[in-house]
């Protein structure tokens, strides 16, 4: 069974790890971290990913700019706002923006 | 016209995890209901009973403001920013997380159990500096009147965080009525009972049942027997 391929964004390298670990907790889903924009851009053009969780401390400049990369490289790609690092709150938003 | 939605208490999700037992107004962590999000900015609302001796160790959060009420006993906490202490029954203690911090919640009572609200809002601006407070409160201010604990401003009563948020707690004998009027227009209050039986307008609610109103400038709140409740008003978001 091919894994959901989710590409997560943040700056704070502790939380990033912590989150990649708890999205990788789900067998379902293959979590792919980034703390640097031209990382994740890099990512992104070599990976089928459903969805991008973009996490805490990107710069809204950093985040208009690889949402508008991403979007020019897949229209339908869902791109989510992830709260609380790694918390109790990520597979319900996962499950949510999976929804569509 | 007013909307409102109704959680019984035993609809919650429920997790027990021996040393924890929590009950989660809103979707969180292993319980996942997609009717049960939030309540506009509100997102966790646990209500949780940590044994003595347990805890929850070091963990990440950023871009939250999370708020603790204890209810019963004691719980240390420390976090990444070098803030070590003890938040009490009659206390508030509230983060913002803001790009990132780290902490542990420990009841270092060896015998004595700990309940605790923990309260999760959206902040309504990401990449904050994160911050820590806490306060204790006046119990008799809130004996039969709305007691502010919480609020978007550094300068009025209670703590503050990042969000257009007012909270209240009220100890009210029963027979005694109040008025809520809403802070601010497009807001929502989620009303969580502790203990006893109120009613909002005519709506019953009996111990830990929580109920969201929108769409309304005011509201009457009135106690049926003696009760405990806390009022949550937030933004509804869209």
């Amino acid at each position: 069974m091919n894994k959901i391929e989710i590409l997560v964004i943040g700056r704070h390298p502790e939380i990033l790890q912590t989150v990649v670990r708890l999205v990788n907790n789900n067998p379902e889903w293959n979590a792919t971290g980034c703390s640097i924009d031209e990382e994740a851009l890099v990512a992104f053009a070599n990976n089928t990913f459903r969805l991008v969780l973009l996490g805490g401390g990107i710069e809204k400049e950093s985040e208009d700019k690889l949402c508008n990369a991403f979007r020019s490289l897949n229209p339908q790609i869902t791109i989510i706002q992830h709260y609380g690092g790694g918390s109790g709150l990520l597979s319900a938003e996962i499950y949510e923006a999976l929804k569509g | 016209m007013a909307q409102t939605v109704l959680h019984k208490a035993e609809t919650r999700g429920h997790a027990n995890h021996g040393w924890l037992n929590s009950y989660h107004t809103f979707s969180f962590a292993n319980y996942y209901n997609p009717e049960r999000m939030h309540f506009g900015a509100l997102r966790v609302l646990n209500d949780d009973t940590v044994d003595a001796g347990m805890g929850f160790g070091k963990h990440p959060h950023d871009n939250m403001e999370i708020i603790s009420i204890p209810l019963e006993g004691d719980l240390e906490h420390k976090d990444s920013m070098n803030n070590v202490a003890v938040i009490k029954n009659g206390d508030i203690q509230v983060m913002s997380a803001g790009t990132g911090i780290f902490h542990s919640e420990y009841n270092k009572d060896r015998e004595q159990r700990v309940k605790f609200l923990q309260i999760w809002v959206f902040p309504d601006k990401k990449n904050v500096d994160p911050r820590y407070d806490q306060i204790t409160l006046n119990a008799d201010d809130r004996h039969n009147k709305l007691q502010q604990i919480l609020s978007p401003n550094p300068e009025d009563e209670g703590v503050w965080i990042h969000q257009n948020a007012w909270f209240h707690l009220g100890k009210f004998d029963k027979g005694i009525s109040t008025e809520y009027n809403l802070k601010a227009k497009g807001n929502g209050v989620y009303i969580f009972n502790l203990s006893g039986d109120i009613k909002v307008n005519d709506q019953i609610l009996n111990t830990r049942d929580g109920y969201g109103i929108w769409d309304t400038d005011k509201f009457t709140i009135t106690a049926e027997t003696d009760a405990e409740f806390l009022l949550m008003e937030v933004p509804m978001l869209g």
